[in-house]
């Protein structure tokens, strides 16, 4: 598989008024995403997760170090509309980002900002809200629904560009526990059906933990580069840096410094249910 | 209190007026606005009052609701009333008392600025009523496509009127929240005197404005990663199309339109 | 002694409109002095318009709110009292923030008590230290501040009123791991110092599992249960089949004991179950 997403020494600094660059956000990231991967980018608050995902969309530019998306270089001004079409981008609040007072005009916004002619529009915009179960709530206003559907708008009006890559920017901080499963379970369908990169981030670690690969970022670099079981057994340095691991990881890791035969590596209910089970077989 | 207010409200219905083409009902909007302002005579007000009867009664929304919108101008109609009522000096005197004068010339005048004022806010609301802001707001950037030509920002306009509409809902919500919330820390909005209760505004704008600013950061940045660009080249998904029932309708009301004229002028002749 | 109480509780949104709807349904309650309480309930199962009545923001449609054995409404004048003895901290609390320092917004809610202002600079300055505000920054503008600082300064705001009851609506929501930790630790330092009564409205159990002395489960406008937090624990799932999340650790043992190994308790936290399992293993190794 081709790389679509390659940053290499990615460094970068907030610039204030007077020119003045601040301390560093990003500290020599070095990261390569492949096409059709589902990646969950997990910190805590300030650990320039964020930042990063800003740069995949060049709504920032390093200030060193280089980013291509699909082959396009994220500083080259004259492609820019080609690249946030390949890579779209969801952000943190439902509200902040939808335009449009009609649920389907909204989903149409960047078809209409780059001239699609109606009868590809309408066939696209259908589709898009097919593909996250909105299509009954096309006509309603916006605000007249919740949080998670809100955000599966924002994320048909993504779809909605035929992207090759979503970047989803902590997409379900503001949810309640049901509009959480919704948007998950949306971008997993479209990782899955339409082979979208998706590259999620989080700093929950269920969230993570259902994604194909988890890259933790602490203070501007990259910590953890792995499968979510590949990470999640560094239960003592993500505790360090101020993350959780799954309750079930956090069991085994416990009983296992208390003695136990335990595997370092379970993430889900059921390995955990199978792992006691045993423990408890042996005896 | 914010909820309350109607005017710019939308009713969503299927009738025949529901489904005219925006841009045809501003055009005959702005018609029917100069009907109402043709001649000074009783002729054209009874034509333009003619002419609203049956919109409003094709429009099936309820009376009540345009008495509703009426309501809070009581006060503005009345000292129109009042003012042209002593200031006009015409006509046979009914009434005299120092300086004060009533005359026939008055009362006319101020009986048919009052019905003319009604009829213009019974008309408007209709428009309102029938067509959602948002349609509006494109309509009106269609018709005014012409001035794009000499640089007036007829896109950008219905632009930051679109998404006003859109974040009303959402502003609303958002001063209710602060208001609660203020006033769960012991500030007094709604109770004690002018002066607290002014100072304890602050306490909510405040707030208000700086999540304004977030939200239209936010928005913006969200915009341009949607590759919006300004109106240079854009298509849209919403199709304004006119029917013959738009044309019909745009005629009926210019036959009403000439015939408020012609009986004006045959009155006064 | 039960210090806050609701009687038929009852609040009926734009009554005879067609929007009608009965958020709060003949809720019955009884609050003890100095509890724990987790408030719990998916959007929309009336848990927020519930605490809403506690400090008297809403007016009940029929039933009664009383607060230390007295109707909060007898008095509609007093009203505003009540808000100083039911503190009641919204949610994103960091978007009512508005005074130019640090200080002043802290301030606010003692001020509008009338207290004098060496009262007032005694409780903030506490207040801030309490809830990890260092005092450098209280002459600081607030808006320059981090969202997790902001969010503490919002929230010290109400607890300077020193209420009797402290209701926070989703204190963490938004928050990282560390950051969520945090506020927990102060709000429960704060039930500590002055044992007065703490609410916390969450979406998660696992958030109020760990310390919470009662559970109390909105559920489509309805009381679902109010019980200590064990039993309301013991029906995990019911409350998983109305839509909130259980912890993963009380699913595991769900399952555990659906497949014979049942240990008899109800368990909500890594530290017990790790405590449990390794005394278990030791008592059959032997």
């Amino acid at each position: 598989m081709n790389n679509i997403i390659e940053i290499k020494n990615l460094h970068f600094s907030y610039k204030d008024e007077s020119g003045n660059s601040s301390a560093e956000v990003l500290k020599g990231i070095d990261l390569n995403i492949k096409e059709g991967e589902f990646v969950a980018v997990l910190g805590h608050n300030g650990s320039g997760k964020s930042t990063l995902a800003k740069h995949i969309n060049a709504i920032l530019i390093p200030t060193e170090g280089k980013i291509t998306v699909n082959g396009i270089d994220t500083a080259d001004e004259s492609k820019i509309f080609e690249l946030r079409q390949c890579a779209g981008m969801v952000f943190q609040n439902p509200d902040n980002q939808i335009v449009s007072s009609v649920v389907e005009e909204d989903v149409a916004f960047a078809l209409e900002n780059l001239g699609v002619p109606y009868k590809e529009m309408r066939k696209r915009v259908d589709n898009a809200l097919k593909a996250v179960n909105m299509y009954e709530y096309r006509l309603h206003s916006p605000s007249q629904l919740s949080g998670g559907q809100k955000q599966r708008i924002a994320i048909a009006g993504i779809i909605a560009m035929q992207p090759k890559c979503i970047i989803l920017d902590e997409p379900t901080a503001m949810l309640d526990p049901q509009g959480r499963k919704e948007v998950m379970s949306t971008i997993k369908r479209m990782n899955r059906e339409q082979g979208i990169t998706i590259v999620l981030i989080t700093h929950y670690m269920n969230e993570a933990a259902q994604c194909d690969r988890v890259v933790v970022m602490d203070k501007g670099n990259i910590v953890l580069d792995n499968t979510p079981k590949g990470v999640f057994s560094h239960v003592q340095e993500l505790k360090d840096i101020g993350l959780d691991v799954p309750q079930v990881t956090e069991l085994a890791w416990e009983l296992k410094k208390a003695g136990y035969d335990i595997p370092d590596d379970i993430i889900t209910e059921e390995e955990c249910v199978m792992a006691i089970q045993k423990l408890f077989k042996q005896k | 209190m914010l909820k309350d207010i109607t005017i710019g409200q939308f009713f969503p219905g299927n009738s025949i007026i529901h489904r005219l083409d925006p841009r045809f009902k501003i055009v005959i909007t702005l018609i029917y606005i100069m009907m109402l302002f043709t001649g000074s005579g009783v002729s054209s007000l009874a034509v333009g009052a003619a002419f609203t009867v049956i919109s409003v009664f094709l429009s099936k929304i309820p009376f009540k609701m345009f008495a509703k919108s009426i309501k809070p101008l009581l006060p503005f109609l009345l000292v129109t009333a009042v003012i042209n009522l002593f200031l006009v000096d015409s006509g046979e005197l009914y009434f005299k008392w120092k300086f004060i004068k009533i005359t026939e010339g008055g009362v006319n005048i101020s009986v048919f600025m009052v019905i003319r004022i009604i009829l213009l806010i019974t008309g408007s609301s209709l428009l309102t009523y029938t067509t959602s802001p948002i349609t509006l707001t494109d309509a009106t950037e269609r018709l005014l496509s012409p001035l794009k030509k000499l640089k007036f920002p007829v896109h950008e306009l219905a632009m930051m009127m679109s998404i006003a509409l859109r974040f009303i809902p959402t502003l609303i919500e958002e001063t209710d929240k602060i208001i609660s919330a203020q006033k769960a820390r012991g500030a007094e909005i709604d109770t004690g005197s002018f002066t607290t209760r002014a100072k304890n505004m602050v306490a909510v704008l405040v707030p208000l404005f700086i999540s304004s600013f977030r939200r239209a950061d936010e928005l913006a940045t969200a915009m341009e990663c949607r590759c919006y660009n300004g109106g240079e080249g854009r298509t849209r998904l919403r199709q304004l199309k006119s029917s013959p029932k738009d044309y019909t309708a745009l005629a009926i009301t210019i036959i009403f339109y000439i015939t408020a004229l012609i009986t004006a002028h045959l009155l006064k002749s | 002694m039960a210090v806050l109480e609701t009687q038929e509780l009852t609040y009926t949104y734009s009554e005879g409109s067609p929007f009608e709807k009965t958020a709060v349904d003949h809720v019955n309650l009884r609050i003890e002095e100095g509890e724990i309480v987790g408030v719990m309930g998916h959007t929309g199962s009336g848990k927020s318009t519930l605490i809403q009545h506690f400090n008297g923001l809403l007016k009940p449609t029929s039933g009664k709110v009383l607060l230390d054995g007295k109707d909060i409404w007898e008095n509609k004048e007093k009203i505003r009292d009540v808000r100083f003895k039911v503190g009641l901290v919204f949610q994103y609390p960091e978007y009512q923030i508005f005074e130019e320092t640090v200080y002043k917004d802290i301030a606010f809610g003692c001020k509008n008590m009338g207290l004098d202002d060496a009262e007032i600079k005694r409780r903030v300055f506490e207040t801030a230290h309490d809830i990890g505000i260092r005092e450098e920054l209280l002459q600081r503008s607030p808006f320059e501040l981090s969202g997790g600082q902001k969010r503490r300064v919002a929230i010290a705001g109400v607890m300077a009123m020193n209420p009797e009851i402290l209701i926070l609506d989703e204190p963490t929501a938004g928050l990282d791991p560390a950051g969520r930790d945090k506020i927990i630790n102060h709000i429960k330092n704060y039930h500590n110092k002055t044992k007065n009564t703490v609410l916390i409205v969450s979406h998660s159990m696992e958030d109020v599992a760990g310390f919470a002395d009662k559970i109390l489960v909105m559920n489509k406008s309805k009381l679902f249960c109010y019980d200590d937090t064990k039993k309301v624990f013991g029906r995990s799932e019911e409350i998983s089949e109305i839509g909130l999340d259980v912890p993963q650790i009380t699913k595991v043992f769900t399952q555990l004991k659906k497949q014979g190994l049942d240990f008899g308790k109800e368990v909500y936290t890594v530290g017990y179950a790790k405590d449990l399992l390794i005394k278990n293993l030791r008592e059959r190794s032997i």
